[in-house]
């Protein structure tokens, strides 16, 4: 097993008590289990308190912009199918800004772990609503309440036959660390929803809202079932599931791509003399 | 000999088919070649055109006098007859345009008749039109023949054989008809061996020699036909295109890519380059080389969407929050294009910068005939730090501070080694900072030390004509070619000479080469632009101080064209200079 000692990164400049600190510790014995070495994995984040999450580990990062860390995340697999390539995003930045990219993504299935650390507000730019905040919510921005309905990640990563789709939440690690352990290790791109409160800013969905409401899928459940899971997907209130909700294997966009058949790109030589044909191919 | 052949036609009725073969057909018989298009943004009606201009001797723009009007319906009659030169003849259908028209100049061809009888379908109007036209300059039909062969080989022999009867049919058709038709091709042996390629084409060959691995875009007219290009040497030559779901994804794709250790490029037009602004900046900030082939089309907005215009030189120069270096290309040709999209790979890899090349579209559609490339000329040097020479390293700064601010760019997971980078302000490892040493540090890194090194790499801008010229023609980008023979037509009565800029940023330094001399020297400096307000014109001012006596500028979305420049300039040399 590789030490967690090896993913030690800078110091978090998290709110002390945030949920963030638990997705971090479980991030690092997830890999220390799967037993990845930290220059194996690239992490790819955007923009938001999620967004800061490689710097506080140790591995390949590209910390890149708001809402655009899929694209990137893409851009990587597509030439280096060898390197385990994971998104971290916040909701803010992957429902709301990164919204198209996340459609997209998932209809490419690039093999893609993607984790939102959804706390259903904005950390960063200070207590605005997100696309996954409650309708009644008022904010400094929403003074009459957020008057959009909250998206629903699972539901439209079902809707669009993701290949594997979870929702975990930060208040319970154990399980938490299962189902990031199987979205890096399933084949295909992965969403993994992590509820996930903000002690700061989110005043409605506490550590104790959560407690009152969040279950684990009961064993025997089966993710292949896509209505079912569909239904699942829409249960919210009362009851909260977590768990792996939704799973289909099928191939990856890596494994469609002809030329990736002889290896990754990035070790792939370049050679210009066999390119030479194409011009006394343009003679006519 | 100078002859300009225009098909004018709906979207949709073959006027690509004809142009296409025809162009072949003269570069077969050893002809010099120059073709342009001018489309509508629809797939099927309204009114497009291809024009051929052909010559013994070298051309590279287009002519507004017509030879022959290949006119495939009534409108092309009406709008273009008028540019029909001296013996100029239009070649139509009368069956077709509904109308007869009695003239001399008018060559009545039943094109769909001929189509029918010889190939069974009225489909083949297009092959009997060709041959028409050959009949109608009294050339020989062996190259057409050729041609149709290649281009008809995969639908088999029968449908060969018949467009082969179709051709001959038109050919003899016009032969026998065309009593009033002058023109005198001469034959020319032995057939040359020059290239046809056209301004897309040459950017995407330019990425191919340049060990691009990636392009990811969204497709945009007009710079969809990189895209097309290298998506169909793809799988020969081991390169990933991915059609992205907008622009700012392909970018970000795009540097992906580079960040994992490839050669990466993108390509939009004005609109969707709007769009990766964020990205431009982004790879920046990481030091991720990029390519970005910007291929401009007439704003604001959505503007025209076929047509062509240079209004986008401030937007591409000026472009992105926050200060960083970047070149930007502007090709007049597409051996130019073809050569600086080499350039525009090296200087992104060797400074981790973004490089530009800012094309328009016609450019992006013109065929030129040219001379082989040679590839020789070109350079390919793998600046990335990977493998067995990265493992050899101690220790590993992504951002490392250096003498001459460029950092070893290594491939992630080649090592132990990590590569961090980061949008935000970061350290020489590539954590985020907010400490204004190190911040103070990194942009003196970015700008300061690198863009001088960059400044360096920076060609001249080419003078042709006289040494010691009265009159300069300053220009950049697209307007090469009807400038230089402008140049070219002048010369004997007038001290006259072309300045064109290729390199435009970071501009080109005087020291080396004091180009500014052959400027103050001038007694009338004109800058010629396709854009309304002078770009260029304020660019030089700023970057050099200098500021040309005069302007031309065309914004009507059309590019100019020969006769109408030369008079522009000559109504200006005409005139004291006050």
């Amino acid at each position: 097993m590789t030490e967690l000692d090896e993913y030690r990164g800078r110091k978090p400049a998290w709110c002390p008590g945030c949920g963030n600190f638990a997705i971090l510790k479980t991030l690092k014995e997830t890999l220390g289990e799967i037993q990845l070495r930290p220059h194996q994995l690239t992490i790819v984040s955007g923009i938001g308190q999620a967004g800061k999450l490689p710097h506080y580990l140790r591995c390949n990062t590209f910390n890149g912009l708001h809402g655009r860390a899929l694209p990137v995340a893409t851009g990587i697999r597509l030439v280096n199918p060898e390197m385990v390539v994971i998104a971290v995003t916040g909701d803010g930045d992957c429902y709301g800004e990164g919204g198209n990219h996340l459609i997209h993504a998932i209809r490419r299935n690039v093999n893609i772990s993607l984790f939102v650390h959804n706390n259903q507000i904005y950390g960063l730019t200070k207590g605005q609503a997100s696309p996954t905040s409650v309708e009644s919510l008022t904010t400094k921005t929403q003074p009459f309440g957020v008057l959009s309905e909250p998206l629903n990640p699972i539901a439209l990563a079902i809707a669009l036959d993701c290949s594997f789709v979870a929702r975990g939440y930060a208040g319970d690690t154990e399980y938490l660390k299962y189902l990031m352990k199987e979205a890096v290790l399933h084949k295909g791109f992965a969403l993994l929803d992590i509820l996930q409160p903000c002690i700061t800013f989110n005043k409605i969905n506490t550590y104790q809202w959560y407690s009152e409401r969040i279950y684990r899928l009961e064993e025997g459940y089966n993710p292949s079932d896509r209505i079912n899971a569909f239904q699942i997907a829409l249960q919210w209130g009362d009851k909260i599931p977590t768990g792996i909700i939704y799973k289909r294997d099928k191939p990856t966009m890596e494994e469609k791509i002809p030329v990736l058949t002889e290896g990754p790109l990035v070790r792939q030589p370049f050679r210009m003399d066999k390119i030479v044909r194409e011009i006394e191919n343009l003679i006519p | 000999m100078d002859y300009t052949i225009k098909i004018g036609g709906e979207a949709g009725q073959g006027l690509q088919t004809i142009g296409g073969i025809l162009a072949k057909v003269f570069v077969k018989h050893g002809f010099f070649l120059f073709s342009h298009q001018e489309y509508m943004s629809r797939i099927r009606g309204g009114h497009n055109f291809y024009q051929l201009r052909f010559s013994d001797s070298p051309i590279m723009c287009s002519k507004a006098e017509v030879d022959i009007l290949v006119a495939l319906n009534l409108e092309t009659i009406e709008l273009h007859k008028a540019k029909l030169s001296r013996y100029g003849m239009v070649v139509y259908d009368s069956k077709v345009t509904k109308k007869r028209f009695h003239s001399e100049e008018f060559l009545d061809v039943p094109f769909k008749e001929i189509a029918l009888r010889e190939g069974g379908t009225p489909l083949m109007e297009n092959t009997v039109a060709t041959g028409a036209v050959l009949g109608m300059l009294g050339m020989d039909m062996r190259s057409y023949e050729e041609t149709l062969k290649e281009v008809f080989k995969k639908k088999g022999d029968e449908i060969v054989s018949k467009n082969l009867s179709a051709a001959k049919a038109g050919y003899e058709y016009a032969v026998t008809n065309c009593l009033k038709c002058r023109f005198t091709v001469p034959r020319r042996e032995p057939p040359s061996r020059m290239i046809l390629i056209n301004g897309n084409e040459a950017i995407g060959l330019g990425a191919l020699f340049s060990g691009c691995r990636f392009y990811s875009a969204y497709p945009m007219t007009p710079s969809t036909g990189i895209m097309n290009y290298i998506a169909s040497r793809a799988a020969e030559y081991g390169i990933v295109v991915e059609q992205a779901e907008d622009e700012i994804s392909a970018i970000n794709m795009a540097l992906g890519a580079s960040f994992a250790g490839v050669r990466a490029m993108t390509g939009s037009s004005g609109g969707g380059f709007a769009l990766m602004v964020e990205g431009l900046s982004l790879g920046a900030i990481t030091e991720t080389p990029i390519v970005i082939a910007e291929v401009q089309r007439p704003g604001p907005a959505t503007g025209l969407p076929t047509r062509t215009e240079q209004a986008d030189l401030l937007f591409v120069l000026y472009t992105g929050h926050g200060e960083f270096p970047r070149v930007v290309f502007v090709p007049g040709t597409p051996e130019q294009a073809f050569y600086l999209t080499n350039k525009a790979f090296n200087l992104a890899e060797k400074y981790q910068i973004p490089a530009i090349l800012l094309s328009d579209q016609y450019l992006a559609d013109s065929q030129w005939t040219m001379m082989p490339f040679d590839t020789e000329r070109l350079k390919y040097k793998d600046y990335r730090l990977r493998g067995k020479r990265l493992k050899n390293v101690d220790i590993y700064k992504r951002h490392l501070f250096t003498d001459n601010g460029v950092s070893p760019l290594a491939v992630p997971g080649d090592s132990e080694h990590l590569v961090v980078t980061d949008s935000d302000e970061h350290d020489e490892e590539g954590h985020m900072i907010e400490d204004a040493e190190t911040r103070a540090k990194m942009v003196n890194k970015r700008i300061f030390k690198k863009l001088a090194l960059i400044r360096e790499e920076i060609s001249p801008p080419t003078v042709y004509g006289d040494k010691t010229p009265e009159t300069v023609l300053i220009c950049w980008g697209s307007t090469y070619g009807v400038v230089k023979e402008v140049v070219d037509e002048l010369s004997a009565e007038q001290s006259i000479a072309m300045m064109h800029f290729s390199e435009v940023y970071p501009f080109p330094d005087t020291a080396a080469n004091d180009y500014l001399q052959i400027l103050k020297k001038a007694k009338r400096t004109i800058c010629i632009e396709n854009n309304a307000t002078g770009q260029f014109a304020y660019l030089l001012k700023a970057e050099t101080g200098f500021i040309p006596s005069d302007k031309i500028n065309r914004y009507d979305g059309r590019p100019f064209v020969l006769e109408e420049l030369l008079e522009a300039v000559k109504s200006r040399t005409a005139q004291e200079v006050t």
